[in-house]
C-alpha cells in the first residue's frame, strides 16, 4: 500500500499541522511587520509551480489577524482537498519578496512525485518530476 | 616657487624625507563621500611616531616610495597620495598601536577589481619594517566604487526565490569524512541528509577531484542524490558542487558540467583567489546558479588582533566582487568567533545601510546602494540544542550547517537531519509567536522533540557540547566612531 508523502513546502511542514492558534499567531507576527496577508491554493505542488492560485487579492490593510484566518477557512470549504497556503509579503525596499509561508491544508492523500530520468551521452541524466496527480485535469486532481 | 615641507627641508630636494613631510599625513583634511576610507591598526617600532607610521602606510598603499621623486611633480599629487588623517591610541594596547584613518580617492583603483584595490591597499604595506604589525580593521566603501562591482551573482532575495524558502534559516551539511569517501558513497551521504530535510549539502573545501573521488563521477552521484531527495520530498535541494580546480578553464569545464546535471548551486574556495573569484561570480549571474564561498585559508591572515586583515573587510571585498553565500562564523560552534564582531559580519553582509558600530567592530558607516545582500554561512561544531542560540545570534537570513551534527546522529544520517529541520521550525514558530525563544529554547525544543523522537536523541547526545573558548580577537570600543 502506498503510503504517499507529507510534501515539504512552507516554513512549518515538519512540524505537527497548524491549528486555527497557530495560525492565527503567525498571521498576527506578519501583519505587525508590515506585511500583506494573501492566501493560494492549488492542485499541483510540483515545487517549481510559483504562480497558485489567488485566493482573492492580497490583504494590504489587515489590521486582525482574524480577517486573514477567516479567508483561509473560506478558501478551506471552497477547496477542501488542494494545497493551501498563507504567504506572507514584505513590500519594503530591498525586500520586496515573500518574508514567511506556510502551508495550512493539504490533500488527504498526498500521492507525491514520479522522477523520469532521461538519459543521455556520457552517462548524463536529465531529470523530470511530475506529480501523479498531475496525470488527472484541474478539479479532477485528489478527488478520491 | 619651491613648495617647504613643514621642516626647513625643501619638498622636492632628492633624497629620504619622512613620509608624513611629503604630504601623506593630512589632520585637517575631511574626506569626501567619494573617498575610500581605511582603518588601520598600526603598531609602530618604538622609535616610530604614529603620525610618521600612518603617513608611511598611506605612503606606500598609494603613490609613494623611499625617496623623494622629482617625477611626482608631473602628476597632481595631492591627488593621488592617500591621506592619513587621523590617529587614535588604542586603550591598553601593549605594545602600544593606534587606530589610522587613511581616505584614497577612487581614481587610485580600477573599476571592478578587487584585486586592483587588494594590491595597493595591502599589497606592500604589511611587511614594513618601520611597523612592528600592521591590520586593516575596516573599510569604507563609496556608492561610486560599488556601483563598479558587479556585486552577488543573485543575492539573498534572489535564491529564497529561486529555491522557494523563507521565513527560516536553510539548513546544510557538509559530506563527512571529507575525504576518502567513493563518489557513490558520498551521493549516498548526500540523499539521506536532504531527503531527511536539509535544503543543502555540501561538497568541503578540499574535496575537488583527487584519486578516490574525481569531480565528474561525484557530480553524477550527488544530482542523482539531489534529484531522489526532490521526488521523496516535494521540495527544492542543492548540494554544493565544489568546482575548485588548478585553472580557471578547468573550473568553467566544472561549473557548465553542474549546470548541465540540473544543480542550482556551485562552490568556490577563497584560495582560488580573488579575480579567479570575480570570474566565478560572472559566469554564475550568466548562467542562473547561486555561488557559495568556502573561506579556505582565511584564518591565516583574519584571525591575529594586531595583524592581518579583518574579516569585516574580507566580507567587503567577497560582496563586491559577488558570491551568494560566505562562511562567516557561528558564535557557538568549534570555531573562532566573537559574538559581537560576528554580528558585525553578517549585517555587512546582509544590510543595506549600516552605521559605524564600534561594539560590533564597525568603523564606518556603510551605504551599499541597494546592492544585494550575501548570505552568510556558520558551520563547524553547531548541533540542534543550540537553535535558540543560533537563531538569536545570526538571524533567520543564514545557512546553518550541521556536518557532524546531522551526520553523527545516532539514528542514521537523514534522522540528524530531521533533528535540525524540526528544531529550526519550531524555533521559528516560537520566536513568531512572541516567545522569549532565547530563554526558553531548551524547552521549546524539549516540546518539539516530544512528537520527534529524532531530534530528542540529538538533544541527549549534544545537548550539553559547548566550545566555550576566550576569543582571540574582541572588537576595541573606541571613544567616537568615525562617520564617512
Amino acid at each position: 500500500m502506498s503510503t504517499g508523502l507529507k510534501i515539504n513546502q512552507g516554513t512549518f511542514s515538519f512540524l505537527p499541522d497548524l491549528t486555527d492558534d497557530e495560525i492565527h499567531a503567525q498571521i498576527q507576527y506578519g501583519i505587525d511587520n508590515g506585511w500583506a496577508v494573501a492566501i493560494e491554493h492549488t492542485d499541483d505542488p510540483h515545487p517549481r509551480n510559483v504562480y497558485w492560485d489567488m485566493w482573492g487579492m492580497p490583504m494590504f490593510d489587515l489590521e486582525d489577524a482574524a480577517g486573514g484566518l477567516h479567508e483561509v477557512k473560506r478558501c478551506r470549504e471552497a477547496f477542501p482537498n488542494q494545497y493551501i497556503k498563507v504567504n506572507l509579503y514584505n513590500p519594503k525596499l530591498t525586500k520586496q519578496t515573500i518574508a514567511l509561508q506556510f502551508i495550512v491544508n493539504r490533500p488527504s492523500h498526498e500521492p507525491g512525485f514520479r522522477l523520469v530520468r532521461t538519459e543521455t551521452n556520457d552517462r548524463h541524466i536529465h531529470y523530470t518530476m511530475e506529480p501523479y496527480a498531475a496525470n488527472e485535469p484541474h478539479g479532477d486532481r485528489y478527488s478520491d | 616657487m619651491a613648495e617647504k615641507s613643514d621642516g626647513e627641508r625643501p619638498r622636492w630636494l632628492a633624497g629620504v624625507m619622512p613620509y608624513k613631510e611629503m604630504g601623506y599625513w593630512k589632520p585637517d583634511y575631511v574626506p569626501e563621500d567619494s573617498d575610500i576610507i581605511a582603518a588601520f591598526r598600526i603598531t609602530p617600532q618604538p622609535q616610530v611616531e604614529p603620525e610618521e607610521a600612518a603617513a608611511a602606510v598611506a605612503g606606500e598603499s598609494s603613490t609613494a616610495t623611499w625617496t623623494v621623486v622629482w617625477t611626482d611633480r608631473l602628476t597632481a599629487h595631492d591627488n593621488y597620495q592617500a591621506k592619513a588623517y587621523k590617529v587614535i591610541p588604542v586603550p591598553n594596547s601593549d605594545p602600544p598601536s593606534w587606530i589610522a584613518y587613511i581616505a584614497y580617492k577612487h581614481d587610485l583603483f580600477e573599476e571592478g577589481s578587487i584585486a586592483n584595490l587588494t594590491s595597493s591597499i595591502i599589497g606592500n604595506v604589511f611587511g614594513f619594517k618601520a611597523l612592528k604589525a600592521l591590520r586593516l580593521e575596516d573599510m569604507h566603501i563609496p556608492r561610486e566604487y560599488i556601483k563598479t562591482f558587479q556585486g552577488p551573482p543573485h543575492g539573498i532575495i534572489t535564491e529564497r526565490e529561486m529555491i522557494n524558502k523563507y521565513g527560516r534559516p536553510l539548513l546544510g551539511a557538509t559530506t563527512k569524512p571529507k575525504l576518502g569517501l567513493s563518489p557513490r558513497n558520498y551521493g549516498r551521504v548526500v540523499y539521506e541528509a536532504l531527503r531527511g530535510g536539509l535544503d543543502f549539502v555540501k561538497d568541503d573545501e578540499n574535496i575537488n577531484s583527487q584519486n578516490f573521488n574525481r569531480w565528474r563521477d561525484r557530480y553524477h552521484y550527488c544530482m542523482e542524490a539531489v534529484h531522489r531527495a526532490e521526488e521523496v520530498t516535494g521540495e527544492t535541494k542543492g548540494h554544493y558542487l565544489n568546482v575548485t580546480a588548478a585553472t580557471m578553464e578547468q573550473m568553467y569545464e566544472r561549473a557548465e558540467m553542474a549546470k548541465e546535471l540540473g544543480s542550482v548551486i556551485i562552490m568556490i574556495d577563497l584560495t582560488i583567489g580573488f579575480t579567479a573569484m570575480t570570474s566565478m561570480s560572472h559566469w554564475a549571474r550568466e548562467n542562473g546558479l547561486i555561488l557559495h564561498l568556502h573561506r579556505a585559508g582565511y584564518a591565516t591572515y583574519a584571525r591575529q588582533k594586531n595583524h592581518g586583515v579583518n574579516f569585516r573587510v574580507l566580507a567587503k571585498w567577497c560582496r563586491l566582487l559577488g558570491v551568494d553565500h560566505i562562511h562567516s562564523g557561528t558564535v557557538v560552534g568549534k570555531l573562532e568567533g566573537d559574538p559581537n564582531a560576528i554580528r558585525g559580519y553578517y549585517n555587512t553582509l546582509r544590510e543595506d545601510k549600516l552605521e559605524a558600530n564600534p561594539v560590533q567592530g564597525l568603523y564606518f558607516d556603510q551605504d551599499w546602494a541597494h546592492m544585494p545582500g550575501v548570505m552568510p554561512v556558520a558551520s563547524g561544531g553547531i548541533h540542534a540544542g543550540q537553535m535558540h542560540q543560533l537563531l538569536h545570534y545570526l538571524g533567520e537570513d543564514s545557512v546553518l550547517q550541521f556536518g557532524g551534527g546531522t551526520i553523527g546522529h545516532p539514528m542514521g544520517v537523514a534522522s540528524g537531519a530531521t533533528a535540525n529541520r524540526v528544531a529550526v521550525e519550531a524555533m521559528i514558530q516560537a520566536r513568531n509567536e512572541g516567545r522569549d525563544y532565547y530563554k526558553e529554547g531548551p524547552d521549546i525544543l524539549k516540546k518539539a522533540a516530544k512528537s520527534c523522537p529524532e531530534l530528542a536523541s540529538a538533544l541527549e547526545v549534544w545537548g550539553d557540547i559547548t566550545f566555550d573558548f576566550e576569543s582571540t580577537d574582541v572588537p576595541d570600543v573606541l571613544e567616537t566612531p568615525t562617520k564617512s
